[in-house]
């Protein structure tokens, strides 16, 4: 029988694996982005899981509120993205130090 | 038991996903990894009867903020191999930091005392039950001003993406209606008077 462990050690798994994204794709801005997305589904994952087997609706609704700053988060960090882009001619983090001292 | 075989079948593949999204060569293929990805949470979200979130997630996610990322990936010229170089050299570092925090995870879950594996299975909602009509009703009554402020949010985002990729180009030709509108006939018209020329 699928209990609230199971899902619980699914979102553990997709976390860790974004982590790990973070870690392998250190240089690609818009793949950190992307590992930034799964993590917040796998944060997700638990709010409804226990949302679900506490029997209380107001773990869906912290749901619906972290998609939409999610949403907002990705519209913003896109635009950020390509008005780099366009000034630099790259979206390598190693070459974006022109704030180091 | 076939809710078994859908939990273990779509968390294979939710999975699998991850892994592509977070190992492909190209970033649009990690983009499109990430969509399989969204489905199959939407799936398995459907599972846990939370319909509502689940549609939202598929056309919230899949429909705006995923073609928002693949149409960004594909208008940027990016150099794939410069980008992934240090792959390899992170790859152990990162795995290991995974690893343990896999196995950190997962020993608090499946702890016997805290008893996470006990809680009961909850009661399936009869047929009528309306997911969304229950979300509605606890959203726009106990959370509506966080409701409002997430608007708000949303707003903020629109005005913010608009005004950072905005650009103003120097020697564009544009119409300005207002000046056109606004024009009289004494600056256009001019009235020359000269002679009537001799024929020779």
């Amino acid at each position: 029988m699928i209990g609230l462990p199971h899902y619980l050690t699914l979102a553990a798994l997709l976390f860790s694996i974004a982590v790990a994204g973070i870690f392998l794709n250190r240089k690609n801005v818009i793949l950190l982005l992307m590992c930034i997305e799964l993590m917040l589904l796998a944060v997700n994952f638990n709010f409804i899981a226990f949302s679900r087997y506490l029997n209380d609706v107001g773990g869906q609704v912290f749901v619906f509120f972290i998609l939409t700053v999610a949403a907002a988060e990705a519209a913003i960090g896109l635009a950020i993205l390509v008005v780099l882009f366009r000034s630099r001619r790259t979206i390598n983090v190693e070459d974006l130090d022109t704030m180091k001292g | 038991m076939l809710v078994n075989i859908l939990f273990y079948g779509f968390a294979a593949v939710l999975v699998g996903a991850a892994l592509g999204v977070v190992t492909s060569r190209n970033p649009v293929y990690s983009a499109i990894f990430l969509i399989l990805a969204f489905f199959n949470s939407a799936v398995l979200w459907l599972l846990m009867e939370a319909e509502f979130l689940a549609i939202v997630l598929v056309l919230v996610y899949v429909g705006a903020v995923m073609v928002l990322f693949l149409f960004v990936v594909m208008m940027l010229d990016i150099n794939v191999e410069q980008l992934r170089e240090g792959f390899t050299r992170y790859a152990p570092l990162g795995v290991l930091i995974a690893l343990i925090i896999v196995v950190e995870i997962t020993q608090v879950i499946w702890l016997k005392k805290l008893g996470l594996s006990m809680v009961a299975a909850p009661v399936p909602h009869p047929a009528e039950y309306s997911n969304t009509k229950e979300l509605g009703s606890v959203l726009y009554t106990d959370y509506v001003y966080a409701f409002e402020l997430a608007a708000v949010i949303l707003l903020v985002a629109i005005v913010a993406a608009i005004v950072l990729t905005m650009r103003k180009r120097p020697g564009l030709k544009y119409q300005d209606i207002n000046k056109q509108v606004q024009v009289r006939r004494e600056d256009r018209v001019r009235l020359v008077k000269m002679e009537a020329e001799k024929k020779e």
